[in-house]
């Protein structure tokens, strides 16, 4: 019979799930730039000299520098994520990993997870609230950071699931996000993060002038694209351009009269004031950018917490962003054929991730690339991607502040932004008005070592990522 | 750094390129530093707007430190006629 699964430390946990050199760890991103459990957990391993290592971890972040002291001492051999920023991003892309990262999208990583091809040996939940069986939610306790969306399928599937608190509840939990009977162990320690790198605090519109004419070519695309409705199901990011065009979408549902169905995906406050306001009936969060949606997720029953896997991973009957009828993504190239990069810049530095960002597109009903024609001289529309995170199949229109292009296989949306007078272009016409303003740009040269495999949503990997050439 | 002659223009925002002027570090010929995130893709093209800006703009031989944040070339002589009429007014 087993009563009490409290450890006193992370290596004594480890030792007891069975760590042994190269087995895969996975972690997750909820507390973001404020997360102390990923060093921990790789300090702990130091400590029992193991080696090898497979990192699966969602999202890498500023914070996760010490990643790249391990991997120089081979106690990490690989890495596993959806999106990598920061000092890690920048080793990675001057070659620091003999074996390339592997890629995956928020979707891609539950299908693995789910269909045996990224097994997991121990999973480290960095657990903001626990109770004295187990169970855990991340809306109590001093580092809450809302949904722990990304990790509910690493705690369903991996061999051992460690949970590491700073918050034991005496009450046993009203909500429970991971319940206990997945749970082998608990570890309290002092503290598993820094508030203030967990949530923004707030979460600035922008007043970037540029910014606001790329929303305002958006609030017009989705109005006249008709669909637009009662029902109506949405997601954005939380960049500039995108949470402007969602307050101004938001004036066109007050002033229309509409109900919207579901807001989906990473949350802030902006899409919590559209629930309290009543144009949404419910939010699907898989992550809490900032206080307000924290608070709002353990208040608001209508604010879900959803799993990565309900949330995107194509293997499902359906999955959430199946049912979006509008997404706003960003992107860092846009080339001829509507693929979309989000994972480099155009000197082929790594910068990001999918994130969901293929997820989403395969999914709604419209997809629209907000970003401005020309960033810091370069243009945004290019020859071919540097990287291709998104197929342009996946991609209906690119809207720039200067003028918007639709994917020449949607005819039917072409014909109804027409109507409405929108500044349409080809694509081609897009390039060129940007290079007219910038000049062409020298082509760059790669090197030929791959640092990176992008794996598409449903498996498929759909490109590689070379190393910086010094020069 | 005081005692030696500089006058600035520009700023260190994306998109904007921040212009020093001081006396040349050689002798009879301007010389020209130029630090940029485009350097790859516009570094000829950079500095060649710079040197079309010295010529037009007569200030004698003279040091331009060019710290670039991916610019437009309107932008880059734009940051260097007002760079150089404001060393052109200081005291020598």
């Amino acid at each position: 019979m087993r009563t009490d699964k409290c450890i006193p430390d992370i290596a004594t946990a480890l030792r007891e799930a069975g760590v042994r050199d190269g087995m895969t760890l996975s972690f997750h991103h909820h507390l973001r730039d404020g997360d102390f459990v990923v060093n921990r957990v790789l300090d702990a391993l130091e400590t029992l000299g193991v080696e090898g290592m497979r990192i699966a971890l969602s999202s890498v972040f500023p914070v996760h520098e010490p990643l790249i002291r391990h991997i120089k001492s081979g106690l990490v051999r690989s890495l596993d994520t959806d999106y990598v920023s920061g000092p890690v991003a920048k080793a990675i892309s001057s070659g620091i990993l003999a074996q390339p990262v592997m890629f995956r999208s928020h979707g891609g990583r539950p299908r693995a997870i789910g269909e045996g091809s990224l097994h997991i040996d121990i999973a480290c939940v960095a657990a903001p609230c626990v109770d004295g069986l187990g169970n855990i939610n991340g809306s109590g306790g001093p580092s809450a950071c809302g949904s722990l969306g990304y990790i509910l399928p690493d705690a369903a599937h991996a061999g051992r699931v460690i949970a590491i608190t700073d918050f034991v509840s005496k009450e046993p939990l009203r909500s429970i996000s991971i319940p206990h009977s997945s749970v082998d162990y608990i570890v309290k320690v002092d503290t598993i993060g820094d508030p203030a790198g967990i949530v923004s605090g707030s979460i600035n519109l922008t007043r970037d002038p540029v910014a606001h004419a790329i929303a305002r070519n958006a609030q017009a695309v989705i109005r006249a694209s008709g669909l637009l409705r009662d029902g109506f199901n949405y997601q954005t990011g939380a960049g500039g351009a995108s949470l402007a065009a969602s307050q101004y979408l938001r004036e066109d549902m007050r002033r229309m009269g509409l109900h919207g169905g579901f807001l989906l995906g990473g949350i802030t406050r902006y899409m919590v004031d559209m629930l309290e306001e009543k144009l949404f009936d419910a939010i699907f969060d898989v992550q809490c950018f900032d206080l307000h949606s924290v608070r709002s997720i353990a208040e608001n029953a209508a604010h879900h917490e959803i799993s990565a896997d309900s949330y995107a991973n194509p293997g499902r009957k359906s999955c959430y962003v199946d049912f979006l009828d509008v997404v706003l993504l960003g992107a860092s190239e846009v080339d001829v054929n509507f693929n979309v990069n989000v994972h480099t810049d155009s000197n082929g530095m790594l910068i990001g991730g999918s994130g969901g960002h293929n997820d989403a597109a395969a999914g709604a009903n419209m997809t629209i690339i907000v970003a401005p024609l020309v960033r810091a001289r370069l243009p945004i529309v290019v020859e071919r991607c540097t990287t291709i995170t998104t197929p342009g199949a996946s991609v209906d229109v690119l809207v720039t502040e200067r003028g918007i292009a639709i994917n020449p296989a949607r005819a039917e949306l072409a014909a109804r932004l027409k109507e409405a007078r929108l500044p349409l272009y080809s694509i081609e016409e897009l390039r060129a008005m940007a290079l007219n303003i910038t000049g062409t740009p020298k082509k760059l040269a790669l090197s030929d070592q791959v640092v990176g495999l992008v794996e598409y949503r449903n498996g498929t990997i759909i490109d590689s990522i070379y190393a910086i050439r010094d020069s | 750094m005081s005692g030696i002659k500089t006058a600035i223009a520009g700023t260190l925002e994306s998109n904007d390129i921040m212009i020093t002027v001081s006396p040349s570090r050689q002798e009879g010929k301007n010389t020209i530093a130029v630090e940029s995130i485009v350097m790859r893709q516009f570094g000829p093209a950079i500095i060649a707007a710079i040197e079309d800006s010295l010529t037009q703009f007569e200030v004698g031989f003279v040091h331009i430190d060019a710290r670039d944040r991916g610019a437009l070339e309107c932008t880059i002589k734009a940051r260097m006629e007002a760079a150089l009429l404001r060393y052109k007014e200081l005291p020598s």
